[in-house]
């Protein structure tokens, strides 16, 4: 018997996932379970558990999809963001979240990020972004940093990576966010406050693959990968007071984007008000 | 009394990474044949740490009741 | 009460689409279907409908898919490239059994081809565009009125089969103007969804009950939580990988078209009770058939015209109930011979086929059709 907020939030039907040992994406897809948990029992919220539906595409991280137990559509590889505008257009007020992997979302399904944020539909993306293909075996996807290996990088990347949380802001998200495996409990505030955010939201969360990326790039096991997000990434607040030489190759994780944007589903219901005024007259 | 919890280990979802006693404050656990098992329970806090740091969901504490 | 509208092809589309409930359209601009979008744009937010234009093709499939599972009937139009783009995700429309219709107004390929020159080059694209084994249903409809009845029909079989429906158009179709009486929408039959699971013990979202030709579909956010997934899954909508299960969905899916093409399948026949020739024909071609037929029967010649409406499944049993009457068959369409290849494949030899067809885009005349005929000895 898994503990209650597993029986209560996930399929254990399903369950244990099909997840590699030490990979990062139980602990975000907890991360997940234990904010919607959060949100749906603080009743100031007024969000129903029917009125979740996660969304996902094609890769390691799309199968958290089936995983939890709300409403789920595990959907074709890149194009999880483009089925949930259709999904949050139909019925703008259900809560859609995407799970998404960074191949997923920022290579195939690179567009519809983008444009989604742009638009600002209200949608929250979570990236699980662990910089590696690792449904299909290990190649390099757009978060590869250079020099490191893949199967498809034998001699080392050449690519320069994405920043998948500033590529969202700069193409105008009005939340944007990174988190990551480590620092579980930070990373599910910053969830919770990305699913309430009104607008579209993305949390880049980085994940650890110690089967392909770690093995690949003798970045040592599940255990040593965080050791290295605990050394490196550090939460916003502190990384702000660093000195400049302790900053040095380390990354904040936190909000670093936050904006009242005017969200695509409310200016429509404006329009749609305005036209019947207008038939009215 | 209020707040009482016991950890408890669902060893079949064990996959045996190892996060869970490398990230234990007090050291209670190791992996002993690809699963975890508890090493020293007079040491354990009952933090929480191991469940919320396990990626499989096989180690958690559970409030006891009256 | 109806009153006449001049009107194009493409807005009779998006008319239609509006009677039979359509509320959300997504869609991406490309001639000649982009009126489609722009009518959309304009009519949606009059009736509570919503208008959104996507980054590209793909996402607006994805999109309208995605609208379809929240409980919204929805549409989107493309032409050619568009509709290469779409494959994969008609594909998931078919394997998830969702609702929706998809508009292509065909012009000249391939490639960007000839925009916006009319052509017929995608009624295989239509049939086999996506990969694996599928359901496939497309209508294609040959004058702005029958373009307004035949897109509600579009989303009724789509509801009813819990299939996506392909409205394959043409450029001629499309941007024709004709003066139309559209009818009063309340006169109109809608096919609704069941909107809950079964009662009783079985609840599973893809459980079809004895009687039933599909599983209910409920929108989410209603309760019921469930799972869609383009894998191969079971009753309970997971993943499975038991290749008995797999089979058995794929096959169902199959069979819930192929089983039911008396339901699905309508063709027009013109002057064929006496008929030893027909000249075969769909969408935007037939207005030249008709031409030339009715000049070919004014010199006594014995010719009848045979237009299916619905183009897959092609209507094989309506055309060989005519084989015993027919002399030979002439196939005329606006490609290399795709409609060509069925008409064969359903006359397997017996009766002699020729075709007239056109890759340049321009449009096949009357006169041409004539000429034909009389090369055929008709």
């Amino acid at each position: 018997m898994p503990s209650d907020l597993i029986h209560l939030y996930m399929r254990i039907d399903h369950l244990p996932h099909i997840w590699c040992p030490g990979c990062g994406n139980g602990v975000i897809m907890r991360d997940v379970a234990v904010a919607l948990d959060e949100i749906i029992n603080d009743t100031d919220n007024d969000i129903d558990r029917d009125d979740i539906v996660i969304v996902s595409g094609i890769g390691c991280s799309s199968r958290a999809a089936g995983y939890l137990d709300f409403n789920s559509i595990h959907t074709t590889h890149g194009r999880a963001i483009a089925f949930a505008t259709g999904i949050k257009m139909a019925n703008p007020k259900l809560h859609v979240i995407v799970l998404t992997g960074d191949g997923d979302c920022s290579a195939i399904g690179g567009n519809h990020l983008i444009h989604a944020a742009r638009r600002n539909l209200g949608l929250t993306v979570i990236c699980f972004n662990n910089d590696i293909y690792g449904m299909t075996g290990g190649q390099y996807s757009p978060t590869t940093p250079t020099g490191d290996k893949a199967t498809t990088a034998p001699y080392g990347n050449l690519d320069r990576p994405f920043d998948i949380a500033l590529l969202a802001a700069g193409a105008g998200a009005s939340f944007a966010a990174r988190g990551d495996v480590f620092h579980a409990r930070e990373t599910t505030e910053i969830i919770k406050k990305a699913i309430l955010h009104k607008g579209f939201s993305l949390v880049d969360v980085y994940s650890v693959c110690p089967t392909y990326y770690g093995r690949k790039n003798k970045k040592g096991d599940a255990v040593e990968m965080l050791k290295w997000q605990r050394d490196n990434l550090i939460p916003m607040s502190r990384f702000n007071v660093m000195t400049p030489e302790d900053m040095a190759g380390k990354k904040p994780i936190g909000i670093l984007a936050e904006n009242d944007f005017p969200e695509y589903t409310e200016e429509y219901a404006k329009l749609i008000e305005r036209c019947r005024n207008k038939n009215r007259k | 009394m209020i707040g009482r919890k016991k950890l408890v280990i669902e060893t079949s979802w064990c996959k045996g990474c190892g996060i869970c006693a490398a990230f234990c404050p007090k050291q209670v656990l190791e992996i002993k044949k690809e699963k975890v098992t508890v090493k020293d329970p007079e040491a354990c806090i009952l933090c929480g740490m191991c469940e919320m740091r396990c990626p499989d969901y096989a180690i958690y504490l559970v409030n006891l009741e009256e | 009460m109806s009153k006449a509208v001049l009107m194009q092809g493409n807005e009779a589309a998006v008319e239609g689409a509006i009677a039979a409930g359509m509320r959300i359209f997504a869609g991406y601009p490309i001639t000649p279907s982009t009126e489609i979008a722009e009518q959309s744009a304009l009519r949606l937010p009059q009736v509570g409908g919503r208008f959104i234009q996507m980054e590209d093709e793909i996402s607006s499939i994805a999109a309208v898919l995605g609208a379809s599972v929240a409980g919204v009937k929805a549409m989107t139009a493309t032409s050619g490239p568009g509709f290469s783009l779409m494959q994969e995700n008609l594909g998931y429309g078919a394997m998830a059994e969702i609702p929706c219709v998809i508009v292509d107004v065909q012009r000249a390929g391939p490639s960007t081809g000839l925009p916006t020159s009319p052509a017929q080059g995608d009624y295989m694209q239509a049939r086999w565009g996506t990969h694996g084994d599928h359901p496939v249903i497309a209508l294609s409809p040959s004058s702005v009125l029958e373009t307004f009845y035949l897109m509600v029909r579009a989303f009724n079989l789509s509801e009813k089969y819990r299939t996506p429906v392909i409205f394959l158009m043409d450029e001629i179709v499309g941007h024709m103007r004709e003066g139309v009486e559209l009818p009063n929408p309340s006169s109109l039959i809608i096919n609704h969804r069941r909107p809950s699971f079964h009662d009783g013990a079985n609840k599973q979202c893809y459980y079809v009950p004895e009687g039933q030709l599909v599983p209910a579909m409920k929108p989410f956010g209603r309760g019921e939580r469930y799972n869609i997934t383009g894998l191969a899954h079971d009753e309970s909508g997971f993943p499975t990988n038991n290749t008995q299960v797999a089979g058995k969905l794929v096959s169902r899916l199959l069979a819930k078209v192929e089983e039911h093409t008396d339901d699905i399948v309508r063709v027009e026949e013109y002057a064929m009770d006496d008929a030893e020739t027909a000249v075969v024909c769909f969408g935007g071609t037939t207005r030249a058939v008709m031409s030339a037929i009715l000049e070919a029967r004014a010199a006594g010649k014995k010719v009848g015209m045979f237009r299916p409406i619905t183009v897959w499944p092609f209507p094989e049993q309506q055309l060989k109930a005519r084989l015993p009457q027919l002399k030979n068959i002439l196939m005329v369409e606006h490609n290399h011979g795709q409609m060509l290849l069925e008409v064969q494949r359903v006359t397997g030899g017996a009766t002699p086929v020729s075709f007239l067809g056109k890759v340049d885009g321009t449009v096949i005349t009357p006169a041409e059709i004539l000429a034909k005929l009389q090369e055929m000895e008709v």
